[in-house]
């Protein structure tokens, strides 16, 4: 069976920009993404698209063109950009249409994310004796984590030192300088072990994808950016998820783990194939757990990983080359995609400062959300 | 008045468990009990000892819903765990009664109640769910 491909890629940069709401971000992203892939409004055939805070994707119709073509809401939590791709990657296969996009975007008020116990099933109580904060679910979930597998708190530290590191080179990031270790293990607590660097933050971004059959691709004469996967799943029983009351002596998987598998099985290729990952990052923690889920390491080999740069971008596989959530922060709807951007800029040799060497062929990536939702890609150029 | 349990269905009537949930099918236990009512859901009364599987600490007074005391003079970080009940479920919990910097992963606790808000009036004082350590350990 023939390939989807990637044949545009446009992005709104992450962070804060006063007077531009979610969804204008999202149109900016959009035809970004048509200027590269040299195509215009009226050759897209069907999208796919969601914000989590910032209204119906389908409404950029009024904007964009009225076309009048299928458009598609998309709502998956922090899974809604993969999901978004993965829709379209189906409909594409489908034979029904030859050529489509995935959008995100979002725009979200700062501090953490408020929410409400009801829309979770669970009683008042819950929330009124201050329990109903993710941060709480970061720092108990990694906690564990680490003292499991013998790996210190330093680590949490470094791989937050790296996704600062990465976002100074990074035209999209949020965060655009360095910071060092010791500020990031001596800054406030926020949920132990978990300091305030080790956070990344609610913030706003679009990113905007064209994909396309492979015949079409080869019509359009852009660079072949295929995708080999895009897989995504929810959780299986006994894993540990935000907003718990309570949670299984048996531990079970996680839905990273299932989706990634899928993925690897799909594309018929192996952790090792892969030449560069961006992991969901919400927090340092989640970095971690991830590059084991995934099967880039065995749980506790982090610690030695991270010691030896071998996440970094000319290290043996890179992770979150442009920083991650931690740097560029997280716009719910636009999260996921953006990490598929990445990769299209990395595989095509065009991330300039921040370029992986060794002209990377394969690239990874994976988001991961409440309550227990992962998306997988993979990507081959 | 006395202080009041924060919501009903949660703690045993003679307040020394909390109340979880099993299913009559599986087995499987859980907590708390669902909002609304199942038949195959039966109420049952939760282990009162067990032990730290993890935790956090809860640095930054909460916003809404939260009802506690937020005035950052007032606030007292609290630590929130997971206590692995044998043979039921591993339930949330405040510590109490152990500073954060003592907490242990595998630590001993027993259940108790708390005062979510000590300077509330005391007409309007709740009553939440907590672990403290087992004295002797």
């Amino acid at each position: 069976m023939s390939d989807v491909c990637i044949v545009g890629a446009g992005i709104h940069p992450f962070g804060r920009t006063e007077g531009r709401d979610g969804m204008d971000q999202g149109i900016f992203a959009v035809r970004q993404a048509l200027a590269d892939s040299g195509i215009e409004w009226k050759d897209v055939q069907f999208a796919f698209g969601g914000s989590a805070a910032s209204g119906n994707a389908d409404n950029m119709v009024s904007q964009l063109g009225l076309t009048g073509i299928q458009f598609i809401n998309v709502s998956n939590g922090c899974a809604t950009g993969g999901s978004a791709l993965n829709a379209a990657v189906s409909a594409i296969k489908s034979g029904e249409y030859e050529m489509g996009m995935a959008v995100g975007f979002d725009k979200h008020p700062r501090g953490a994310f408020n929410a409400d116990p009801s829309s979770y099933g669970l009683p008042n109580w819950y929330g009124e004796a201050g329990y109903m904060l993710t941060v709480q679910f970061f720092g108990a979930k990694i906690m564990r984590y680490l003292h499991e597998h013998n790996i210190s708190r330093e680590t949490l530290g470094r791989v937050a030192e790296k996704a600062f590191r990465n976002g100074v080179k990074t035209d999209h990031a949020w965060r655009r300088s360095e910071v060092d270790l010791d500020t990031i293990m001596n800054a406030p607590m926020i949920c132990d072990p978990l300091t305030k660097y080790m956070f990344c933050s609610p913030a706003e971004g679009a990113v905007a994808l064209i994909l396309a059959s492979e015949k079409k691709a080869k019509e359009l004469g852009v660079p072949m950016i295929r995708l080999k996967s895009s897989v995504m799943r929810t959780r299986p029983s006994g894993s540990f998820e935000v907003f718990a009351a309570s949670i299984d002596n048996e531990r079970g998987g996680t839905a990273t783990e299932i989706a990634s598998k899928a993925a690897f099985e799909q594309a018929g290729m192996g952790p090792e194939d892969i030449d560069i990952a961006q992991l969901q990052d919400t927090e340092s923690g989640a970095e971690i757990m991830h590059m084991a889920e995934n099967g880039f390491c065995k749980p506790g080999d982090q610690e030695q990983w991270l010691l030896e740069g071998r996440s970094e971008i000319n290290g043996q596989l890179p992770i979150n080359t442009d920083g991650g959530c931690l740097a560029c922060g997280e716009p719910i709807g636009a999260s996921g995609l953006r990490q598929v951007y990445e990769n299209v800029v990395q595989l095509r040799g065009t991330a300039g400062a921040r370029q992986v060497p060794g002209n990377p062929k394969s690239a990874y990536t994976q988001v991961y959300g409440a309550p227990g939702v992962s998306a997988v890609t993979i990507l081959q150029r | 008045m006395s202080a009041q349990p924060i919501a009903d269905n949660l703690f045993t009537e003679d307040m020394s468990a909390l109340v979880g949930a099993r299913n009559r099918e599986t087995g499987h236990i859980f907590f708390p009990l669902p909002l609304t009512p199942n038949d195959n859901i039966e109420p049952i009364r939760l282990a009162s000892r067990g032990t730290v599987w993890t935790y956090t600490v809860q640095r930054f007074p909460p916003k809404a819903p939260y009802i506690g005391p937020t005035d950052p003079e007032k606030f007292k970080p609290y630590v929130v765990a997971y206590v692995s009940l044998p043979g039921q479920t591993m339930v949330e919990s405040r510590l109490t009664g152990v500073e954060p910097e003592d907490v242990k992963i595998g630590m001993e606790v027993e259940f108790t109640t708390i005062l979510l808000d000590p300077d509330a009036p005391p007409e309007e004082q709740k009553l939440i769910h907590a672990f403290k350590p087992v004295q002797g350990e």
